[in-house]
């Protein structure tokens, strides 16, 4: 069963760990987490402003967690992904895989993320450290890129 | 039927929702950006590259030829920049 929340609020990386290595029993033998960060741009972000939409958002994730189980011997799951106002140096998204083995766990990760970043209706926008009107960030061709290799 | 926007689709048409009665031409979704388009230029301006929206019915990705049904909410957004 996977954990999908969305969240204003920042989420605790430890914590996250802690309660997944205790409650996916004793033949675990890897989590990996991936942690997405607000960056600065070298000075010239002061925040992001992450608009979702409601329903579908927690919807899409889940549908995405349950395509990865059906793909790897997954034993636990946990996907965190904000709203709202985030800062440079603050997470926005973050996945936790929990395996048998690391192999099963860093590829579930992957997919996750380059699922997540393409289908999971998030939209990021800029607020400017200069006080100017930000634009909304940009989808990249390079995700769709990294989704291709999943589906061939 | 709830007609949802978000990011700058939202900000171009200029509301987050709206209720609209769709006529029997519209059937599937290409029809209701078209029909949609000429319902004024704010409409227009956001669906300029209509190629490039991206629509969900009832909260799940749907391609442009998807038809409409008995939909209950459609949603039009830009490509999608979460993670």
């Amino acid at each position: 069963m996977a954990r999908v929340i969305v969240q204003r609020d920042g989420f605790d990386i430890a914590a996250e760990i802690a309660r997944m290595a205790a409650e996916s029993g004793s033949d675990v033998g890897a989590i990996v987490t991936f942690t997405g960060l607000c960056r600065a741009e070298k000075g010239a972000l002061a925040a992001l402003e992450l608009e979702h939409y409601p329903g579908m958002a927690e919807a899409e994730m889940e549908r995405i967690a349950h395509e990865a189980e059906g793909r790897w011997p997954i034993d636990a799951l946990t996907i965190v992904h904000r709203y709202g106002k985030i800062v440079p140096g603050e997470g926005i998204v973050l996945v936790l895989v929990a395996s048998a083995h690391r192999a099963a766990a860093f590829e579930a990760a992957e997919f996750l993320m380059d699922y997540l970043k393409t289908h999971a209706p998030f939209w990021k926008k800029e607020h400017r450290a200069d006080g100017q009107d930000g634009a909304w960030v940009e989808a990249h061709a390079r995700d769709d890129v990294a989704l291709g290799r999943w589906q061939s | 039927m709830k007609l949802v926007y978000f990011a700058w689709v939202r900000e171009r048409i200029g509301v987050p929702e709206e209720e609209r009665d769709l006529p029997d031409s519209v059937h599937m979704v290409a029809d209701l950006i078209e029909w949609l388009i000429g319902h004024g230029e704010n409409y227009a301006y956001a669906f300029e590259n209509a190629q490039a929206i991206r629509v969900a019915i009832d909260r799940q990705h749907v391609p442009h030829d998807a038809p409409i049904g008995n939909a209950k909410e459609i949603a039009f957004f830009p490509p999608m920049t979460g993670g």
